[in-house]
């Protein structure tokens, strides 16, 4: 028994996300007994692909080939061509975009049951029981694999990196696919470069209706310039049009879980909780005493927003002068 | 061209979550049951397309895989505007067997688009979209936030990191779709309730198919420490707090 792991790249870049993967990958193996092979599809150097050694892979599968963006049925078709080639019996992706496109076609070509969102470690190895989410976080569910094969996507940021200090072998693969028959066509690409992207900060600021107007944003951008942060909203703020509705988050915008999360003027409705409460720690300013978002912040202040956003901008460039 | 929303009915989102049966199992006395935000999107969105003739939309259909319970849900789409409606009649099951129903009635007729949602708000399994493309072999598109017909080709808007795309895809498919493929989901107005009482709800038997998973049991997160107060003139105590409590900056 042996694990795959599809380790996705950002212009032949790996990031935080792709070795928990790894580490995940290799805890489950661990488990079940086995190594771990990782899979990568697209240009990739040789020096980052064996970083993945690092963190428990014992081997790479290279895929040089591959077609412009995410084609869904010539992904499906590469990946389940390397489980079948190295026999794996679990293969664990993220709970992405890319994995939310591809990891339910993946579960039905190889007859795998699919945990979709998965928080931890499996509970036992055989059967195979994973805790996922449900309900928006409202409630998790242990989730039982009844077939031989799985897919587990795994939530970002729910799982340590841990190195192992090992190595990992590069191996060119064909998988004998067409990349050529690619049926989704991409007829424009539109990007925001060197953006932090909200899905991979560790600090995000976060406004809601309480800031009242788009021009108060100037403050919350200088506090995540200042942090290194990305910036995110609550809904009803992108649907006013006062920030992109790429940031906003909530059970029907972005699910995150950074380090620290931000909500200023942000009444904590539970969609909005839905898409952030994994937070590892929430800090709300709200002028309400009663506002939900305190039932769900670690550090609350009672107060204007707007004038508490400048006083934590200066003390937090007080405190990292010294 | 033919459309089809796969419509999941779940428990309104502001539902308080309880189990029962020591945690085994969903407690849904109470619930309001609604259709699943990200499908009445799909559905919104189909009947915008509809109404401008130039796309020549001849049909939407709305479909869902569950017992008579999930009637209300239906005709709620029907209200909104959907022209026929279809209940695979069974409990639903994991997202493979639900997939296969699905699969097994879209074969039966003739769409050109499927339109499913990215998950469903009450077991977040963001699997039958791409699970019924599969098992249909056609193409499918995800985290779908535009889609729009241009002389009978099919334009469609995905986010990526960081950004978006346009991309074409050939008839038939299935669209996953999020936030942004409408603005806001629509009401079904008076005239709508009354109409959607007439309009065809065909009820079909399940299909033979095998679940892959089951849910074992249920675990409420554990409850978390009260919030921590601190006072409005007093920010530097909070930067203080972040840095050395819980060592977060
Ligand atoms: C199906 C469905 C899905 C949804 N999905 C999402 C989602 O994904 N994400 C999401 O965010 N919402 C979502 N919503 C909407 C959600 O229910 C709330 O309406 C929304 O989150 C409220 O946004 P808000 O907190 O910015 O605004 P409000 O609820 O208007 O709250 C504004 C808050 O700001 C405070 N305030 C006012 N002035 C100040 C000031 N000067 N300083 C500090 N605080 C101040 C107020 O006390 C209040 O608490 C969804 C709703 C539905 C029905
Ligand atoms: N029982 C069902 N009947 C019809 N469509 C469903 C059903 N369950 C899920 N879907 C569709 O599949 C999407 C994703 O659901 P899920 O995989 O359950 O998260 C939903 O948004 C619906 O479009």
């Amino acid at each position: 028994m042996s694990v795959l792991v599809y380790t996705e790249n950002w212009d032949g870049k790996f990031k935080k996300l792709s070795y928990e993967l790894v580490s995940y990958a290799s805890a489950v193996a661990g488990m079940i007994g086995g190594s771990v092979t990782a899979l990568s599809i697209g240009n990739v150097q040789q020096d980052e692909l064996s970083k993945l050694g690092a963190y428990g892979a014992t081997s790479v599968l290279n895929v040089d080939g591959a077609p412009e963006g995410l084609d869904n049925q010539v992904y499906t078709s590469i990946i389940a061509a390397a489980m079948e080639k190295t026999g794996a019996k679990v293969l664990v992706m993220a709970q992405n975009n890319t994995g939310k496109a591809i990891a339910p076609r993946l579960s039905v070509r190889l007859k795998a049951g699919l945990a979709a969102g998965v928080t931890a470690l499996p509970e036992s190895a055989n059967p195979l029981v994973v805790l996922k989410k449900v309900f928006s976080g409202k409630a998790f569910a242990k989730v039982k694999i009844l077939s031989d094969s799985a897919v587990l996507t795994l939530a970002q940021n729910s799982f340590e990196i841990a190195e192992t200090g090992g190595s990992a072998s590069v191996e060119s693969f064909d998988p004998g696919v067409d990349v050529a028959g690619a049926k989704t066509t991409i007829k424009d690409v539109q990007k925001q470069e060197g953006k932090l992207l909200l899905s991979d900060a560790e600090v995000v600021i976060s406004g809601g209706r309480g800031m009242k107007s788009s021009d108060n944003w100037g403050p919350i951008e200088e506090l995540a310039e200042v942090l290194e942060a990305a910036t995110a909203c609550s809904r009803p703020v992108s649907d006013e049009g006062w920030r992109p509705h790429e940031e906003h988050t909530g059970q029907t915008g972005k699910i995150i879980a950074p380090n620290l999360y931000f909500a200023f003027g942000i009444s904590g409705a539970i969609q909005h909780l839905a898409g952030v409460s994994s937070s590892k720690c929430i800090v709300a300013v709200n002028t309400d005493k009663d506002a939900p978002i305190f039932e769900a912040a670690d550090y609350g202040i009672v107060g204007d927003a707007l004038k508490v956003l400048p006083e934590l901008i200066t003390e937090i460039k007080a405190a990292r002068a010294q | 061209m033919h459309i089809i929303v796969c419509i999941s009915n779940v428990p309104d989102t502001t539902t308080k979550v309880k189990f029962s049966s020591e945690n085994t199992s969903f407690d849904d006395s109470g619930v309001q049951w609604i259709i699943n935000p990200w499908d009445e999107l799909a559905l919104t969105r189909a009947m915008e397309l509809k109404e401008d003739t130039s796309n020549a939309v001849s049909n939407v259909t709305v479909v869902t895989v569950g017992p008579a319970g999930a009637e209300p849900t239906l005709r709620k789409a029907l209200a909104i505007g959907a022209d026929d409606a279809i209940r695979v009649d069974s409990e639903t099951g994991d997202a493979h067997f639900v997939a296969a129903q699905l699969a097994s009635v879209i074969k039966n007729g003739e769409f050109d688009v499927i339109l499913c949602g990215i998950e469903s708000s009450d077991y977040n399994g963001s699997a039958v979209g791409g699970m019924v493309s599969e098992m249909l072999d056609i193409p499918s598109v995800s985290a779908i936030s535009g889609l729009r017909i241009d002389n009978g080709e099919v334009l469609i808007t995905r986010d990526i990191d960081g950004g978006r795309e346009e991309v074409s895809v050939p008839a038939p498919f299935v669209g996953v779709v999020q936030k942004g493929i409408a603005k806001e989901p629509r009401i079904a107005a008076m005239r709508g309730i009354m109409m959607a009482r007439k309009k065809p709800l065909q009820v079909v038997p399940v299909v033979e198919a095998e679940k892959l998973t089951t849910y074992q049991e249920y675990v409420m997160p554990e409850p978390k420490a009260p919030c921590k107060m601190i006072e409005a003139d007093n920010v530097k105590e909070l930067v203080n707090l972040l840095q050395n409590e819980a060592k977060v900056l």
